[in-house]
């Protein structure tokens, strides 16, 4: 079971390569204003989380996720949900 | 504040490309010629984006079929097939569909967007999942949407990825419907139909396959890559549309499964719409048969679908992974893009320009597609203008 340290852990890792020189990532960084990310860009870290933690996201959740914090609190409520 | 606001970054994108290419936001078919043929910005030039894949949209008999249902029934249903819409003609087309198909029962939709939105938001419902390729349609990404149900995505043509996330979701025990497409429309590659048959069934998936571009293209019969495949009992349902092969507009979904005729009554997309005109459904009855009878269309098709692939190749362009009737041109570069598709538009030659995001990978798009009705002197044409403008781009000069 993965608590959402770890999975705060694990998004910050693979988030690591988008983020811009001289930018801390933390919980509060908003994946789209701070990061730049753009559809494309987020499925292919939809992608890489999904791998990471063998999970599935659907789609439907990212309209809630806008800060890296609501990322991994929709992840951590999925793999409660099993 | 105004309601227009939020398109402020749509226009300054749209601006910012203007600069580029002004013609690209302006192009209008001023005179249609043939189904190959039009005149653009006063010049003719020959259309090679298109989706007329059999050329039937100017064949004589289907024009003549379409002139005389305007005449006996009018130019519009104006109303919905559960109302005052249902002609003979409506009715007719599914019963011949469904034979075309070999299958039970057949549902005619207005456009193919709308077959899609029907299909997959009618399918499927809260509880339910949705499992689609990546490269999907965006009629297919907005059925889904409509749908309620979970979406979820598997990576593109990877079967692979598809059976873990099959897998993952197994444990939920419930109902998902796998979503392909024969061909896909952006680079032309399609599905790897008889593994995903054996992956759906293994997990007790349904599966659609979308043969929008397929129909009339692939299969002894034109039937799409499940026939090509030899897979067609596997697949539940095939949505197509009239649009590309058939010459008009229109969609349809076939199936075995003897409740398909329920989702009339609970499809939104096909309740509130206005049916298809007759003149329409006319042309495409009569587009199907020659689709079915006129088999040496397909093999031209292919004549010039391999002759462009194979000259865009040899010029050292990066196509699409396999021949197919859509040849796609990969650039990376916006700017690139641009003065490619203007040179082949001076040169007398149209193609469809595609742009991030709205393409696999982020990476423009010259989309080549040919047809059954170019001849071989405007195949010749349009590789001597793919020719001359290789020279504008930084692709290296194959070996």
């Amino acid at each position: 079971m993965q608590d959402y340290k770890n999975i705060l852990e694990e998004l910050y890792k693979i988030l690591l390569p988008f983020v811009p020189q001289g930018l801390e990532i933390e919980e509060e960084t908003d994946l789209v204003a701070d990061l730049g990310l753009d559809s494309l860009k987020v499925m292919k870290i939809v992608e890489s989380v999904e791998d990471s933690l063998d999970i599935s996201i659907p789609l439907n959740i990212l309209p809630d996720v806008r800060t890296v914090k609501d990322f991994a609190v929709q992840i951590q409520k999925l793999i409660g949900d099993g | 504040m105004s309601i227009f606001d939020k398109f402020q970054q749509l226009a300054a994108i749209r601006q910012e490309l203007e600069k580029s290419c002004d013609t690209f936001f302006n192009i209008v078919m001023e005179e249609i010629v043939s189904g190959t043929e039009a005149v653009i910005n006063g010049r003719p030039t020959i259309l090679a984006g298109s989706n007329n894949y059999l050329g039937l949209s100017f064949d004589s008999d289907c024009i003549e079929a379409a002139c005389d249902a305007v005449r006996k029934e009018g130019t519009g249903t104006t109303g919905s097939r559960m109302a005052n819409g249902t002609f003979s003609g409506h009715v007719a087309l599914e019963q011949e569909l469904a034979e075309f198909f070999n299958r039970q029962g057949a549902i005619v939709f207005s456009t193919g967007y709308v077959a899609n939105l029907a299909m997959l938001s009618t399918l499927v419902g809260p509880g339910e999942i949705i499992l689609l390729d990546a490269d999907c349609h965006a009629s297919i990404y907005d059925g889904c949407r409509l749908a309620g149900a979970e979406i979820h995505r598997f990576r593109h043509n990877d079967v692979q990825d598809l059976e873990k996330r099959l897998r993952r979701l197994e444990k939920r025990n419930t109902n998902v419907l796998v979503v392909v497409e024969g061909l896909y429309s952006m680079l032309g590659d399609r599905a790897p139909l008889a593994d995903i048959v054996a992956v759906k069934e293994k997990y007790g998936a349904y599966l659609l396959v979308d043969e929008a571009h397929s129909m009339g293209v692939l299969g002894a019969n034109g039937r799409g890559l499940a026939e090509d495949v030899g897979v067609e009992d596997g697949v539940d349902f095939v949505v197509g549309t009239f649009s590309k092969s058939l010459g008009a507009i229109g969609g349809f979904c076939v199936s075995n499964h003897p409740e398909l005729n329920l989702v009339r009554y609970a499809s939104r997309p096909y309740v509130f719409t206005a049916s298809s005109s007759p003149s329409v459904i006319a042309s495409t009855r009569l587009a199907l048969k020659f689709l079915q009878k006129r088999s040496e269309l397909r093999q031209r098709l292919w004549i010039n679908a391999n002759t462009l692939y194979k000259k865009l190749q040899d010029l050292g362009f990066t196509v699409g992974p396999e021949p197919s009737p859509i040849v796609a041109v990969k650039l990376e570069d916006k700017a690139e893009a641009f003065a490619l598709w203007s040179g082949l538009l001076e040169h007398g030659v149209y193609v469809n320009l595609v742009l991030p995001p709205a393409t696999p990978d982020g990476n423009c798009l010259l989309r080549s597609s040919v047809s059954a009705a170019h001849t071989p002197e405007q195949m010749a044409r349009i590789c001597q203008a793919f020719t001359a403008v290789r020279e504008l781009t930084a692709v290296p000069q194959a070996v």
